[in-house]
């Protein structure tokens, strides 16, 4: 029964945000467009963190070289869209495997700090191959490349629909992971590694295996983001993308299905509304983060689940 | 021999710094059998299960599994061959509903297997008396159904080997009654090493008694010989002992 809710919950979900399409204003289908490429990168972090309980402060190298591994190569390659797609998405795998392979052989605090560090490498590699990647400047991905078929992607209806597309694939392909033995099986290292251990699970590889899995997700939505909006750029490798995605998934609800995408439309209106309200926007965002940190610490999905809907997924 | 003997150690030994916690024990266990680990406090119980399980990395010496070498295995690979371990201070997955915490028990042999795993995980649930708990949050359990909740986890996986590390620490009496009966039940389908310092429970249920002190293997036999030996007597239950 409640895996019948969770699935009306799912479906419900991207129904919603199909509809969204058509009774939103153009300026609220372009900021949904962003949203959903950037929920798949939430999502992706949720599985690490939200599930297996690993806080990772480098995200941003698998989200950039998902980004970087399309757009590299689509300018420099020549590639068209789906190859290229699938470059990115493989570079931010492979890059998941090495960093995860050395990172996780540590643990708590000395793991966000390797992580951190990892992400900070890439992110100074990409600089000093500036001749290629345009460094902090960043570039273009032409709109005549950024077609699959002859459609073209830049249009506001081929976007929304190509990210709502990408995002209910993520969606409902996580949200199946996580109720399957292996997502089970991350849940019990959040819970007691020790004891899962002692179950006789290979933690470390069940670790690894999940941090290419989110690297994968993040590399999805990096690659995602260059293919709708067209811009390549250092700054998606910075400090600041590995604290979003922390962020959206600490708002929405850590180790729930439908958290990342609440964290990410609640964040990107915060600061979209306050903003337009005043100049100290930061400080209302700030605000806000704070009374949510002290009176929903389980984010908001988190707290429904404890407060009323203990079956939420 | 080898065949008769599910567990053997040879010469194993756990130097901390300067204090020698196991010294070359040689030890062995009986198939379908229950043997009690005793020893008084910091005789270098735990220091031997956790060497015996792969918790504890060994300075010397062998432990060998059903005639295998597996000194050198990983404590997850040692639990892939057979092996179940409960801890001293309770180890649950708190946030999981009991069934949660008992089907993960169960799933890493049989996830593949759904009606199977299902199957096992409420028999299991039924045998050890929590199935009417099955929805409950494992942390809010009592702490005496904690301990049965590990326990059922232990079942849950099979094992040929089960090594409990005193499970009735913090037992009210009548839970410990209830748990000679599981343990005796248990005892017919799987090989029982336990470590307890409850010499009623010892009486009850062991059918071998080995004793440790100070890091080495001190005596090994029935309940009776084990009380009839000097050494011992000096070492650890007394010469006026009242059991």
């Amino acid at each position: 029964m409640d895996w019948t809710k969770s699935n009306a919950l799912h479906i419900g979900t991207l129904v919603v945000l199909f509809a969204l399409f058509f009774i939103l204003p153009a300026y609220h289908v372009g900021a949904f467009s962003r949203i959903m490429v950037l929920a798949i990168y939430a999502i992706g972090f949720n599985l690490l963190f939200g599930y297996t309980g690993l806080l990772s402060l480098g995200h941003a190298m698998f989200f950039a070289a998902g980004m970087y591994g399309f757009g590299l190569s689509m300018n420099l390659g020549g590639l068209s869209v789906l190859p290229a797609f699938l470059i990115g998405v493989g570079a931010a795998g492979l890059l998941a495997l090495g960093a995860g392979y050395l990172a996780l052989r540590t643990i708590g605090v000395a793991f966000m700090i390797v992580t951190l560090m990892f992400a900070q490498t890439f992110y100074l590699v990409i600089l000093y191959y500036g001749e290629y990647t345009r460094g902090d400047e960043g570039f273009i991905i032409q709109q005549t490349q950024r077609q699959i078929a002859g459609i073209d992607l830049t249009t506001e209806t081929a976007r929304y629909f190509t990210a709502f597309i990408l995002f209910a694939v993520c969606f409902l392909a996580m949200a199946r992971l996580v109720q399957r033995p292996f997502g089970k099986r991350l849940i019990a290292i959040r819970e007691n590694e020790e004891r899962a251990r002692m179950l006789g699970y290979d933690v470390a590889r069940l670790k690894l295996a999940a941090l290419v899995v989110s690297g994968l997700f993040s590399g999805v939505a990096g690659a995602a983001y260059a293919l709708l909006f067209g811009y390549v750029g250092a700054s998606f490798a910075s400090v600041q993308y590995s604290i979003f995605p922390l962020l959206w998934v600490l708002l929405g609800g850590a180790g729930t299905t439908v958290g990342p995408l609440i964290g990410v439309i609640f964040m990107f209106y915060l600061i979209d509304i306050s903003s337009g309200v005043t100049n100290a926007y930061m400080l209302v965002a700030g605000l806000a983060l704070v009374l949510l940190t002290l009176f929903a610490p389980q984010g908001l999905a988190g707290t429904l689940r404890k407060r009323a809907l203990p079956w939420l997924p | 021999m080898a065949a008769m003997n599910i567990l053997e150690t040879k010469g194993l030994t756990k130097i901390y710094g300067g204090l020698q916690a196991n010294t070359d024990i040689d030890f062995t266990l009986q198939r379908n059998a229950i043997t009690a680990l005793i020893g008084p406090n910091g005789a270098g119980k735990s220091t031997f299960v956790g060497m015996v399980s792969g918790r504890t990395t060994p300075t010397r010496g062998k432990v060998f599994f059903e005639g295998q070498d597996i000194s050198t295995l990983p404590a997850h690979k040692r639990m892939q061959l057979g092996m179940a371990y409960t801890f001293q201070i309770t180890s649950i997955f708190p946030g999981l509903t009991v069934e949660d915490n008992v089907a993960l028990a169960a799933g890493r042999k049989l996830a593949h297997d759904k009606a199977a795993h299902a199957a096992k995980t409420a028999a299991v649930l039924e045998k050890i008396g929590l199935a009417e708990r099955a929805d409950q949050t494992a942390a809010d359990l009592s702490y005496g159904h904690q301990r049965v909740l590990e326990i059922a986890m232990g079942l849950a996986q099979d094992p040929k080997l089960f090594i409990l590390d005193e499970p009735t620490q913090g037992l009210a009496e009548g839970e410990v009654d209830a748990f000679v009966t599981l343990m005796r039940s248990m005892a017919e389908e799987t090989t029982i090493l336990l470590i307890e310092h409850n010499m009623r429970v010892v009486t009850d249920t062991a059918d071998h008694v080995t004793v440790l002190d100070q890091g080495r293997l001190l005596a090994s036999g029935s309940f009776e010989e084990i009380h009839a030996d000097p050494a011992v007597q000096a070492a650890y239950l007394g010469t006026t002992a009242d059991v």
